[in-house]
């Protein structure tokens, strides 16, 4: 019998936690999951501490340091931070923490590590839930079937207080891809693609669902990089249904629930899925086959090419403006138009970031090191592992001695040279092929020059000194 | 806490004739270790306004302006409305690029299109987005090109803005308006529809035990 009400995964996630409309028309969304890092969340507390009050669900936040840590030796803690303003605002999140009896995963301790990642991997994330945090890559635990959301900080206040978030439903998109993918094209590939396609605004106003062929074959590591760049595309939030992957990885997870409950669990966790038949407002297909490795020539992620191919002209370009963003972006890079970007030096190689810092990031690294030696045209590479589990994991695995013996650094967890909050930064005019998600100008540092790449062009750039065809 | 915008207000605008201005630009990275919400201003599109690196210590009055950024021309210095291209406000979720722009002194920013995190966090700071088309940003464009300068008059209440014999209507949530108009304080503003919260959750526990511990 056909269903006469079908939902998208979108609409279940909304209608299981629309709790109300205010009066001025504003909707009010419970909010499950709670996650906090240093940056975003002082100026939050403080706001609770003037209004006097505290937060509503102690159980539902988690907090950890990772955007302002330094990634070098942490032995000395919080004294050894030389920044004074960065080891300020870790200090303050201690407080804060302290004050009002939120659990920290603090510096040093082994599950510290990349609020995105760690996470997934603790078991927070779980799917029908509802996750906010004051940070746009939020959108990472959508591949889990959640509702993942970037806030602004007034919002981390309001969360704090309320539980809830205000906002109006969005749009439905669809996006499908099906077919495999070629050799050494990988799931960063596929978003960076994506946002190509159908450009950095492509998705406002929207929540994104991705399914297809393609997607369901991704690892959970692979669905986390797609998830975490639908920022990039606009959209706020990004989400993949849960499958059999999904609940075999959450099994094990220490917070993921056990015995009994996680039958329960998982029964509720297996209604979230788009029904046949339910509406999209906006719906787009590709094949993976067209898909080759991905890399980005601009200071926008929509502005991104096969590496075979060339760089754009100005008469790609229609409007006025977007020949002048075209012309101001190839003048900031130092590229010519036309030209193949594997004619340019690499300076420095940045293998880290929400987007592809998890093992499976490390190990598709690893696997093109192998036994060879870093170009003697890199100043620096390093590798940053998105958590504590994931660095314990990869040393376990020997990849700390493929990465060190080929010439890269192997760093402590944290957001590191994805936005250069800490010293891990690119010097002025310096060219890095970079696992992370913005090649935004002054991203990674002051007049730096960010490549969008996945770890596998990352490894093999390092290996050549610029940026190759790894697809045969 | 939050600033109300008057009804009906005037300035003079600028135009920043660039698509996708993300929020690293709008506040760069280095700004973000403060922990207040004031004194952004002065750093406000850092990269762009200066031609070296500045960071939380610097001392801005002392730095090398650049001559070529249009925030620097004598003409614009006090212009409190920003006019500009598609999909400002793009990327990082910081609500620091709000709290650079109010403190800089603008009160509106007109474009074809916002980010939609950027969207929440303006409404919550009482700094007020318009979105019109693209074919008329084009024509303000021509307008501020030949004339150097424009006044503009924005009517919130009626969601008009006027320029020179010209009118243009504009959507706004009514919800947004209510707390730009008013500068509510949001989080006392849920916390009066406490009742449909508490009993959300009494339901939602009975669902999903789990995730309460």
């Amino acid at each position: 019998m056909n269903n006469p009400n079908p939902k998208t995964l979108y609409d279940k996630l909304w209608d299981t936690h629309f709790v109300g409309s205010r009066s001025d028309n504003g909707d009010l969304l419970y909010i499950d999951l709670h996650m906090v890092h240093e940056v975003t969340s002082p100026q939050a507390f403080e706001g609770l501490k003037i209004k006097g009050i505290g937060p509503r669900r102690v159980d539902s936040i988690v907090a950890t340091v990772d955007h302002n840590v330094p990634t070098t030796d942490r032995s000395e803690g919080l004294r050894g931070i030389k920044d004074t303003i960065s080891r300020d605002q870790i200090q303050a999140l201690q407080i804060n923490c302290h004050d009002f009896g939120i659990d920290l995963i603090d510096l040093n301790d082994l599950n510290q590590g990349i609020v995105h990642v760690v996470g997934p991997e603790q078991g927070f994330t779980q799917p029908g839930m509802t996750i906010v945090c004051g940070d746009s890559h939020t959108s990472t635990h959508g591949a889990f079937g959640c509702l993942a959301m970037g806030i602004g900080t007034s919002e981390v206040e309001h969360v704090l207080a309320t539980q809830c978030l205000v906002m109006n439903k969005q749009k439905n998109m669809r996006i499908s891809i099906n077919g495999p993918l070629k050799k050494n094209v990988f799931a960063k590939d596929l978003t960076m693609f994506l946002i190509g396609k159908i450009g950095t605004a492509g998705g406002t106003g929207h929540v994104i669902e991705y399914d297809g062929s393609t997607i369901e074959s991704l690892s959970m590591e692979g669905r986390m990089t797609v998830c975490n760049m639908a920022i990039e595309a606009g959209a706020r939030a990004g989400m993949i249904a849960p499958d059999q992957k999904t609940f075999d990885y959450l099994k094990s997870k220490p917070h993921s629930p056990k015995g009994n409950e996680y039958e329960i669990a998982l029964e509720y966790w297996k209604t979230f899925h788009s029904d046949e038949n339910s509406n999209f407002d906006t719906v787009h297909n590709f094949f993976a086959e067209e898909i080759e490795p991905q890399v980005t020539w601009g200071t926008s992620p929509e502005m991104v090419i096969g590496v075979k191919d060339r760089i754009p002209s100005k008469e790609d370009y229609t409007s006025q403006t977007e020949r002048n963003n075209f012309e101001a972006a190839l003048e900031y890079m130092g590229l010519s138009a036309g030209d193949s970007l594997e004619n340019y030096s690499l300076d420095q190689i940045f293998i880290g970031s929400c987007t592809n810092s998890r093992i499976e990031d490390l190990r598709e690294a690893a696997e093109i090191l192998d036994g060879n030696v870093i170009s003697k045209k890199i100043k620096r590479a390093m590798i940053v592992p998105g958590s504590g589990l994931v660095k314990k994991q990869a040393e376990e695995e020997g990849l700390h001695e493929t990465f060190i013996s080929s010439g890269f650094e192997w760093r402590e967890p944290g957001c590191s040279m994805c936005l250069g909050m800490n010293p891990d930064q690119l010097g002025e005019k310096e060219r890095c092929a970079s696992t992370s998600n913005r090649n935004f100008e002054g991203r990674q540092g002051h007049l730096g020059r960010t490549h969008l790449v996945s770890p596998a062009m990352a490894a093999a750039a390092a290996l050549a000194g610029n940026f190759i065809d790894i697809s045969s | 806490m939050n600033k109300s915008i008057s009804n009906i207000f005037s300035g003079e605008a600028v135009f920043l004739d660039k698509a996708n201005v993300d929020t690293d630009q709008i506040i760069p990275k280095q700004f973000l270790k403060s922990i207040k919400r004031t004194g952004f201003g002065p750093n406000l599109f850092d990269a762009w306004r200066y031609l070296d690196k500045g960071d939380l210590n610097s001392d801005n009055s002392k730095r090398k302006l650049n001559p070529d950024f249009i925030l620097n021309h004598d003409l614009y210095k006090s212009c409190n409305i920003l006019i500009t291209r598609e999909n400002f406000g793009c990327g990082s979720s910081r609500e620091h690029a709000v709290w650079a722009l109010t403190d800089y002194g603008f009160t509106t920013i007109i474009a074809p299109s916002f980010a939609d995190i950027f969207k929440n966090n303006s409404y919550k700071n009482g700094l007020l987005l318009i979105e019109i088309d693209k074919e008329k940003i084009d024509e303000i464009f021509k307008q501020i090109t030949e004339k150097k300068t424009i006044n503009i008059e924005v009517d919130v209440h009626n969601q008009f803005i006027y320029l020179e014999e010209k009118q243009f209507p504009f959507e706004l949530d009514d919800f947004k308006k209510k707390f730009l108009l008013d500068g509510i304080d949001e989080v006392g503003f849920t916390l009066q529809h406490q009742n449909k919260i508490e009993d959300f959750e009494k339901n939602y526990k009975k669902t999903v035990p789990w995730l309460f511990k």
